[in-house]
């Protein structure tokens, strides 16, 4: 029982790190950006790459996967993202779609359409006895750098100047310009933050949720749960979301495994009937 | 008397001359052959692939006197498309077979233009027992899915493991190797504790896996897609199930050849059941395996990759029969009955049902010169597809 509930936190963090970058570019920037999901494939493929072809420490790569990831956000937000900003929401759907495309098309091409495995280092793997509880090594790990990844993520948004910065380039970004910040540079970080967390979660995923060039259009769906069951206004609302949706999969999963898949949609139906804007938002529940 | 062998010598050489035409202008013999190549299901296609094009390697590219030609397609997985391009190849490039078709969904899409347009297609990797229905021109050299079940269930009851939980992806394949398994276990004597069912996106395992060790059986009988098999086995190993005293059997899907080594040690001893192991000790086997790894960056030929090798064969056999007609109808019988030693040990295709019949091994995951393989240590000879078999 317990042991479900703490699978349960575990899946729903892994969920909570992949979907927040989506929340954070979503809520805060208001850019519809449906190919986050290839941002978290591309920090899977640096962990493989790193772990298998140059035999780095796992360690290493979680790390590595947020930087990398980070830059190349940081350089396509440049490019591209950036003249997409004033555009109707259609567009940045078709153009971030499109980019989900062709980041499929390029590493089925670079790197081969079969599932990538890695081999987690020893102490991870495995799991012990706790008060009558069984906890998998790997997911109290994933549940630790969640846990720490939240906190440092909501002071930064709320405690921070940078945070409050961004507040208000997002609120009025006239204004804001006027009272001196750059919004633009503000816009460029936040993007790159949101990719790394992104590539951030799949590294962190590759072990448990498995690799394969199909990755951004295979959780796509859960990403958009996330954000939407939990709203776009902060970072609790994906956050709590996740939890839910992470031990209402598992203990469904578990208990009528009948139903299977269907619960997690059962429980997203059910919160935006009931809050339509989903858990946390500024227009509440209308 | 020498005037007479000289003019039979005279019309003999005319004869020979009239023969040798066709020899000499090599009219070519296309053959379509559409694969997933990107999308989920792209390692299929590759291995598929692969396959067919050593077999070419290996045999060359003329038979009966005829040149052999690929034509390949991609349908990235989608059955419309599947048909749409079978549909192409047949009336715009006038090929005379088809080959591949990556799932049961792409190959039944194609069925209703292989009955109109009357041409053999021979099934490389779909594996569902109600496809071959649908068409009496399908052929096919994968596998009915419950074929490598059936002697697992066998293998599992004679050594002592009655209570089974069993698990499988929850689409066509998964439940009809369910069945396959769940009969044949129950006829020897073995009891189903639970039958969990995963849906084919799922995420997580944990929930299956931990209702199977609270369940305690002496086995879990595992049956999912190879590349989604790859991360169930390392979290069947993560949570203990192994300790628990709850050994693993499954088909062949699980271990896949091509991401075997990518497994790591948690691999080692999975008990699988299954017609093909790149470790399969033969010399068809040794020479198929070297002429993919030369052609394919040291890629390891999987099972996917000896049914596009067999399909190829099945064509030319057949091609040889009919002394290089290219009569739908007439491939199809000669295919019928069919019987040679593939790299997987000797196969025939059943005159009736069109559908292969072939040995399952039982094998186990074994370390060999550093990398992993599956060690083959019993033999189930000439299985049958159990559901269509039983009627």
């Amino acid at each position: 029982m317990l042991t479900i509930l703490f699978d349960g936190i575990a899946y729903g963090m892994l969920l909570f790190v992949l979907a927040c970058g989506l929340s954070v570019t979503l809520g805060l920037m208001n850019f519809v950006n449906l190919a986050h999901g290839a941002f978290a494939m591309a920090g899977g493929y640096v962990t493989v790459i790193m772990m298998n072809r140059y035999g780095i420490s796992f360690y290493w790569c979680l790390p590595a996967a947020f930087i990398v990831t980070a830059l190349a956000g940081a350089v396509l937000e440049r490019l591209l993202y950036r003249r997409l900003y004033s555009a109707s929401h259609l567009d940045q759907v078709l153009f971030s779609i499109g980019l989900v495309f062709m980041s499929i098309a390029a590493i089925d091409y670079f790197m081969g359409g079969q599932q990538q495995l890695i081999n987690l280092p020893p102490e991870l793997s495995g799991r012990f006895g706790f008060m009558g509880i069984d906890i998998g090594r790997y997911r109290l790990f994933i549940i630790v750098i969640c846990a720490v990844l939240t906190v440092a993520l909501q002071l930064a948004l709320t405690r921070t100047r940078f945070g409050s910065q961004l507040r208000a380039a997002v609120d009025d970004g006239r204004v804001a310009r006027g009272m001196g910040i750059n919004v633009s540079v503000i816009f460029a970080l936040t993007f790159a933050l949101g990719s790394g967390l992104a590539g951030l979660g799949g590294a962190l995923g590759t072990e448990l949720l498995g690799l394969d060039p199909n990755f951004p259009l295979k959780y796509l769906i859960y990403f958009m749960i996330v954000v939407t069951v939990g709203g776009t206004s902060s970072i609790t609302g994906p956050f709590i979301a996740a939890l839910l949706l992470g031990i209402a999969d598992v203990a469904g999963k578990y208990y009528v495994p009948q139903l299977g898949a269907f619960i997690i949609y059962a429980v997203m139906i059910l919160v935006l009937i009931l809050r339509p804007h989903g858990l946390f938002s500024r227009e509440g529940g209308r | 008397m020498i005037s007479f062998s000289r003019r039979l010598l005279i019309a003999g050489a005319a004869l020979a001359t009239l023969a040798g035409v066709p020899a000499f202008a090599q009219e070519t013999v296309k053959i379509g052959v559409i694969l997933p190549m990107t999308g989920p299901f792209a390692s299929t296609g590759r291995q598929v692939e692969a396959g067919a094009r050593a077999y070419m390697a290996i045999n060359g590219d003329t038979v009966a006197g005829k040149k052999i030609e690929l034509v390949l397609r991609d349908d990235a997985g989608t059955a419309d498309q599947t048909r749409r391009i079978a549909q192409e190849l047949v009336v715009n490039d006038g090929v005379k077979m088809l080959v591949g078709f990556g799932l049961t969904p792409l190959a039944m899409g194609v069925a209703p233009v292989l009955n109109q347009a009357k041409i053999p297609a021979i099934i490389t990797s779909a594996t569902t027992s109600a496809i071959m229905k649908q068409s009496p021109y399908f052929v096919r050299t994968s596998m009915a899915g419950p074929q490598s079940a059936v002697p697992v269930a066998t293998w599992a009851v004679q050594n002592n493991l009655k209570r089974v939980v069993t698990l499988v992806t929850d689409y066509g394949p998964g439940i009809d190797i369910e069945k396959g398994f769940t009969d044949q276990f129950k006829k020897d004597g073995g009891t189903v504790v639970e039958a969990l069912r995963v849906p084919l996106q799922n995420p997580d395992f944990a929930p299956f896996l931990q209702r199977v060790r609270d369940a305690k059986p002496d086995a879990l009988f595992v049956f999912v897609p190879s590349g989604v098999g790859a991360i169930f086995m390392k979290q069947f190993v993560d949570r203990g199930l192994a300790d628990a005293g709850i050994k693993l059997i499954a088909t062949g899907d699980v271990t896949d050849d091509d991401l075997l080594n990518g497994m790591g040690p948690s691999a080692k001893g999975v008990i699988t059941g299954h017609f093909y192991s790149t470790d399969h000790d033969s010399p068809e086997n040794k020479a198929f395996v070297a002429e993919v790894r030369k052609a394919n960056k040291n890629m390891r030929p999987n099972f996917m990759s000896v049914g596009g090798y067999d399909a190829m064969h099945v064509a030319y056999a057949a091609l040889e029969k009919t002394g290089g007609d290219t009569d739908g109808t007439k491939l199809v019988d000669a295919m019928k009955g069919m019987e040679f030693v593939s790299p997987r040990g000797p196969i025939t295709i059943d005159p009736d049902t069109r559908d292969i019949v072939q040995d399952i091994y039982m094998r186990e995951v074994k370390e060999k010169n550093g990398e992993l393989y599956n060690v083959e240590f019993a033999t189930y000879p000439d299985i049958h597809d159990p559901n269509t078999a039983a009627k």
